[in-house]
């Protein structure tokens, strides 16, 4: 039988970080700039995440303190957001001022990314010589893991709805916020004026370069908290390497399957949280190589989803105009 | 950008009409003495060591044996086979990164042929036919997302990237189908007594067909680029779609027949590894190889002997970094950081080639 009850809530905690991801990843994409860079960024959201509390639980191990909550949860937060709004600068100084190709720069970015963490975090013990045997960081994860009091008391409702830690909801609540933001304010639209088409936004008065640097950077910061979720509260602070995975560029895809609407994709995450995770919860018996092809889901709904939409080729739905292209005042 | 700045240094960027081969190959080594001093200082700074020994350790991790040597030429020509894949389509500003997935399908047509027909045809035959299954598979494989592309202009960036993981569970569902002995989760040496289906060694020289190969089909990728009716034929296609269809090209059918090059020659990569030199599959062979290629191709600003360079840096850089990471007891992932410093240095300096920066005459 299939369990519902346990399903649910993993494919909720699997759906964050994508969720997150894609967030940064709209809001990023809705001013032009297609960032593939979101896999590195979340891998060094991460890790940064993860230097700052180890240096943090080592001076409590040093001074035998135990963990102050605020401090156990600033620290790797302030970090992680440091750490991605450096990547996102790095991809606005190569595209924006350089105008470098976009594909290319969100490439070497995401190699860059995914090495730096995964050298951080295999190489973090032996470069501050301390003698713990791997990268463990229960203290921290435990006030990321904390859940609502009430969360045990009422049954399947609470296990559905109140069990998880408060970086979800902080997520939900930023998507909502963000579409909020695209949609209803003047700055959403001066943004989108920007990604649809730099030119004309220009002559309006609108400083594109501005407004592209701003979008990158918290579309950034907002991907990288993904990275921090994931090792923080789904991996329970354990880092290790490369289990991240592909989660960055699923986030990428989530941002069309969702026409670049962060509200839907708090939904859609949870839908490919679920994908993600669906070949734990059917039962194969001995077939153990069937589980592989389970695996492949979330990729061919991905790409259904892909020519399904370009061929309704619906005007609402299309990314936007200038996504890709640099601008330059004087190319025109 | 802006024609006046605040401070009033009125700098102003000018875009260069033209600029001598000499000046723009010295910007370019100017950006990689600056991206290799970068990775001098990064490298002091977390191993301590003094940067000559740290050079002679990088220069060591290609040069130091014969054996060495001869594997640094084979990570090369993989490198660049693929890279020659991309580069056609990246002409043609088809955004395929799906490299990995396409070589990735070829091993496996070629392990499926290795395994199925491997000591039950003569020799020669199961080559063959592998040659031509993985060349097939690759071709699908890199078709698929053109079709679509020339039909409904579907995104091919994210399109091909899915088709990669989708070819790599497709590997991990045949591996546990495969594997040998049971229960191991890999499939092991394929025919390793009989070699049935392996290619011939040529001489002592194990890896030396694939550079081979990899010659042969630089020099093909760049006739067939630069002398070709097709090649002329991308080339406007990548250009301007507009202007193709005015003089007539049919767009959709050339995105399609490049992307069947592209996956075909990546399906031929494939090929080589597991026929010439891995003879298994695992899900990691192709190793993000799919993804640094186009780097390695747009490096070389898609000229496939500029492009046989910018891999030799890569594999140069990437080898002595894995040396280093070694001999101070680091994470072998250094490699990456070292060679995504240089790859950012020279995708930056692309902007001195085609802007110069120009002081404005104050106006009155």
């Amino acid at each position: 039988m299939f369990n519902f009850v346990a399903f649910i809530p993993s494919a909720v905690k699997q759906s964050i970080p994508l969720l997150l991801g894609s967030t940064g990843e709209t809001l990023t994409e809705k001013s032009g700039n297609l960032n593939l860079g979101i896999p590195g960024i979340m891998y060094v959201g991460a890790i940064s995440g993860v230097i700052g509390s180890f240096f943090y639980e080592n001076h409590l191990t040093a001074v035998n303190a135990s963990i102050n909550p605020i401090l156990g949860i600033a620290i790797p937060i302030l970090c992680s957001l440091l750490g991605s709004l450096l990547m996102g600068l790095l991809y606005c100084f190569l595209t924006v001022n350089l105008r470098a190709n976009q594909n290319v720069t969100g490439l070497a970015m995401t190699t860059f990314g995914v090495g730096f963490g995964n050298f951080f975090g295999g190489s973090l013990i032996k470069l501050t010589g301390s003698d713990v045997p791997s990268i463990s960081l229960r203290a921290t994860s435990g006030c990321f893991q904390k859940t609502l009091p009430f969360a045990n008391k009422t049954g399947v409702v609470g296990k559905l709805l109140f069990s998880y830690g408060f970086l979800a909801y902080t997520a939900i609540i930023i998507a909502i916020l963000a579409a909020l933001f695209l949609r209803k304010t003047r700055l959403g639209l001066q943004l989108r004026a920007v990604g649809e088409n730099p030119g004309t936004a220009d002559a309006a008065g609108i400083n594109v370069s501005k407004y592209k640097y701003i979008a990158t950077c918290v579309g950034s910061m907002i991907a990288g908290l993904g990275g921090l979720y994931y090792v923080m509260d789904y991996a329970s602070g354990v880092w290790s390497n490369n289990a991240f995975g592909d989660r960055g560029w699923l986030a990428i895809a989530l941002v069309i399957f969702t026409v670049w609407r962060p509200d839907l994709s708090i939904f859609a995450s949870i839908l490919f949280g679920g994908l993600y995770i669906l070949y734990l919860y059917i039962p194969t018996g001995t077939n153990m190589a069937i589980k592989e092809i389970y695996k492949m889901f979330p990729y061919l709904v991905t790409i259904a989803v892909l020519i399904i939409m370009s061929m309704l080729n619906k005007k609402e739905n299309q990314p936007p105009a200038a996504l890709g292209l640099p601008y330059f005042r004087e190319d025109r | 950008m802006k024609n006046k700045t605040k401070n009033g240094t009125g700098l102003h960027i000018v875009k260069r009409a033209s600029i001598s081969w000499y000046k723009a190959m010295g910007i370019r080594a100017i950006a990689l003495v600056c991206a290799i001093l970068v990775c001098a200082i990064v490298t002091w700074a977390l191993t301590r060591e003094s940067p000559l020994e740290v050079m002679a350790t990088i220069f060591g991790g290609s040069f130091a044996s014969q054996r060495r040597f001869w594997v640094m030429m084979q990570d090369l020509s993989v490198l660049l086979l693929i890279s020659l894949a991309m580069a056609p389509a990246f002409r043609m500003k088809f955004w395929n990164i799906g490299g990995e997935g396409q070589v990735m399908i070829g091993c496996l047509a070629t392990a499926a042929c290795m395994i199925t027909l491997g000591n039950r045809l003569p020799n020669g035959l199961v080559i063959l036919l592998s040659l031509i299954s993985a060349v097939i598979a690759g071709g699908i494989w890199g078709l698929i997302p053109a079709v679509c592309k020339a039909k409904w202009n579907t995104n091919e960036t994210l399109f091909t990237l899915m088709m990669n993981y989708v070819a790599i569970q497709l590997c991990a569902y045949f591996i546990i189908l495969w594997e040998k002995p049971k229960g191991s989760g890999k499939v092991g040496i394929i025919n390793q007594s009989s070699h049935a289906g392996w290619l011939p060694v040529i001489g002592r020289y194990k890896y030396l067909l694939t550079v081979i190969v990899a010659a042969a089909v630089t020099i093909f990728i760049f006739c067939y680029m630069k002398y070709s009716k097709h090649g002329y034929e991308l080339a406007v296609v990548g250009e301007s779609q507009n202007t193709a269809r005015y003089v007539g090209i049919r767009v959709g059918r050339v995105i399609v027949r490049t992307m069947l090059l592209s996956g075909a020659v990546c399906g031929l990569t494939g090929f080589m590894l597991v026929a010439g030199s891995d003879h298994t599959i695992t899900t990691t062979l192709a190793n993000g190889r799919g993804f640094t290629a186009v780097l390695v191709a747009w490096m070389a600003k898609f000229n496939p002997f500029g492009m046989i360079f910018t891999s030799f840096l890569i594999t140069f850089m990437s080898k002595g970094a894995g040396e280093v990471a070694t001999n101070f007891n680091l994470n072998e992932s250094f490699s990456d950081i070292l060679t995504s410093i240089i790859i950012f240095f020279l995708i930056g300096c692309e902007f001195f080639i085609q802007y110069r920066i120009v002081r404005k005459k104050e106006a009155k």
